[in-house]
């Protein structure tokens, strides 16, 4: 891009006429960039998803939302950092948001615990949902997490449960949940706030039963460079993959090379969508809603026979 | 219990779950126990009260009064929907499956009565691929379930799984939501669920319709959790305390009603039926 640059410019100070000529030289510059990034294998996706400056939820709710005033607790544990509740305003209307926040730094990981989530982090995803239904507001849920937590304590406050009663009562919310994966959607920990009825994901963002390198461990029996990049293809796992499966019903495009190449394109694109979608989910009746949201889980799956 | 020495004699004709000796040995003591008396003591030790593994049939002799009365989409048969290419194929460890256990999933489901009532009835079977939920468990446990709506008997599941079927990927993820919004609808009924969790139950199956009964039952001493053990010593690197996610911890910690040996699991649903919708 630059050597075009100095090309154009030595051009025009010479007087010369080159447009045409660099036009079409961009042009498949521009080509070859695309195709290099399409061509990424789904291990180098993974990456991008996980990129230490990839945009991280508070990132986009700055740059995507008004008003936001967050709420904390779950009125029984403690409040859990990993996730963020709060009430904010999408092109002027109410709706709450519940996102998974990763830490950028040391410090902030320690706080947020790598967005991994305990039980209490769940109840109070919950208890912000029924708020929301309360009071007949949408619900946004961002998704960025490695997993749910695998501690002692979370084990001991049942995460399990804590999951699964999010999974049961999410589908019986009376108002629209739109949820979006902006980075790693881990399993269990990233399901229990994504029974939605639309989901969408960030190009890059990755949604899977199994990290890579957990699914090359078990079946692979070791976690190499090459078992990785077998298992993140076998698990089909990336964005478009999961359109494909039908799991999800948008793909949202982000800066050229990720998103981490502009937080503030990636932003507006995925507002873009958030707003598009919220439009239509909120024409329809809660009871539509529900009837649908049910429907679309119910045929998720493959198998034969009837 | 009048039920007990009805079923005495069936059950010993019910071993096909564990070797085909005269003689058995117990996992935990060590105790060398004649195979016709383990299944006389609900296939549990005599000697320390080590609960052996056992499979959908033995469980529906031993929780229904006549066994499994009508079987439920027993021809639904996984297929491999994301072409899985792993180490073994997917469709290869699928059909050893069916070979080996005689069935073509690793969840059973049907009708039956307890003590007369009718209940719909779903049993897990670790043995077909370590009871893992893949689109065929997921779509016959939400069947069933939207049966025991429909037909307003309770639902009774027995659990035993090492969680989400992988070879499935994300699809396997999306089972958990399908049992558990339709166990949803039926929670907004007055139709029971009563959950029984067994060794082990743990990951996807233990994150959805496991743990989401009415009443949740454990086996005493079964393996229960969200996380397996290994991985959580990977992640916190440090020895996990004795007991720790056994069905006498979850009670505890307040995550089970009760732990209910086996031989007093039917008595025990059956009461509780009873109060509930009897
Ligand atoms: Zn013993």
């Amino acid at each position: 891009m630059s050597q075009i640059g100095q090309l154009k410019k030595m051009a025009s100070q010479r007087g010369l006429n080159v447009d045409n000529e660099l036009k079409k030289l961009e042009a498949r510059l521009d080509e070859l960039r695309a195709e290099t990034f399409k061509s990424l294998s789904p291990m180098e996706r993974v990456q991008i998803a996980r990129h230490a400056q990839r945009p991280h939820s508070l990132d986009m709710i700055e740059r995507i939302f008004a008003d936001w005033i967050e709420m904390h607790g779950d009125r029984s544990f403690r409040d859990d950092p990993a996730v963020i509740c709060g009430w904010a305003r999408l092109d002027g209307e109410s709706v709450m948001v519940i996102a998974q926040q990763k830490g950028r730094n040391t410090k902030e990981n320690l706080k947020r615990n790598f967005a991994m989530m305990h039980p209490e982090g769940y109840r109070k995803a919950l208890r912000m949902m029924k708020m929301a239904e309360k009071y007949k507001r949408p619900i946004i849920t961002i998704i960025d997490t490695p997993g749910a937590y695998p501690g002692i304590g979370a084990e001991e406050r049942g995460q399990a449960e804590a999951i699964a009663r999010n999974l049961l009562e999410m589908s019986l919310i009376e108002v629209p949940i739109l949820a979006a994966v902006i980075g790693e959607g881990g399993s269990g920990g990233a399901l229990g706030l994504s029974v939605a009825d639309r989901i969408i994901m960030m190009e890059y963002a990755i949604y899977s039963v199994i990290s890579p390198e957990g699914c090359a461990s078990i079946l692979w029996k070791e976690n190499t460079e090459e078992t990785r990049n077998q298992a993140a293809a076998a698990l089909k796992l990336t964005a478009p993959d999961l359109y494909e499966l039908g799991v999800i019903d948008q793909v949202v495009d982000e800066p050229e090379g990720g998103a981490h190449n502009d937080w503030d394109v990636a932003a507006r694109v995925l507002r873009q969508a958030l707003t598009e979608n919220l439009k239509e989910l909120t024409k329809r009746s809660a009871s539509d809603l529900l009837d649908a949201r049910y429907e679309k889980y119910r045929k998720m799956g493959a198998w034969n026979g009837d | 219990m009048a039920w007990f020495r009805k079923e005495k004699k069936r059950l010993t004709k019910q071993k096909r779950e564990l070797p085909p000796d005269v003689w058995a040995k117990c996992d935990s003591c060590g105790e060398i126990i004649y195979r016709e008396k383990l299944a006389d003591n609900f296939f549990t030790c005599p000697k320390c009260d080590h609960h052996f593994r056992i499979g959908p049939d033995d469980y529906a002799q031993l929780l229904l009064d006549d066994g499994l009365e009508e079987e439920f989409d027993a021809d639904l048969r996984s297929v491999d929907p994301l072409n899985f290419v792993g180490p073994t194929r997917y469709a290869d460890r699928y059909e050893k499956a069916i070979r080996k256990n005689g069935r073509k999933e690793a969840v059973v489901t049907g009708s039956g009565r307890i003590d007369d009532l009718n209940v719909k009835f779903g049993v897990m079977d670790f043995g077909f691929i370590g009871g893992s939920m893949g689109s065929v468990v997921g779509e016959k446990i939400a069947r069933v379930a939207e049966r025991a709506l429909d037909e307003e008997n309770p639902l009774i599941i027995v659990s035993a799984s090492g969680g989400a079927r992988m070879m499935e990927g994300v699809l396997s993820l999306m089972q958990m939501v399908k049992t558990s919004a339709a166990l949803g609808r039926l929670h907004k009924s007055s139709v029971p669920y009563i959950s029984l969790l067994t060794h082990p139950t743990t990951g996807g199956v233990t994150a959805s319709f496991a743990m989401l009964g009415d009443v949740i039952i454990a086996e005493p001493g079964a393996l229960i959790g969200f996380a397996g053990p290994r991985v959580i010593e990977q992640t916190i690197r440090q020895e996990l305390p004795e007991g720790f996610q056994r069905s006498e911890f979850l009670l505890e910690h307040g995550m089970v009603d009760m732990v209910v040996p086996r031989p007093e699991l039917k008595p025990t649903i059956s009461k509780l039926l009873q109060h509930m919708v009897g």
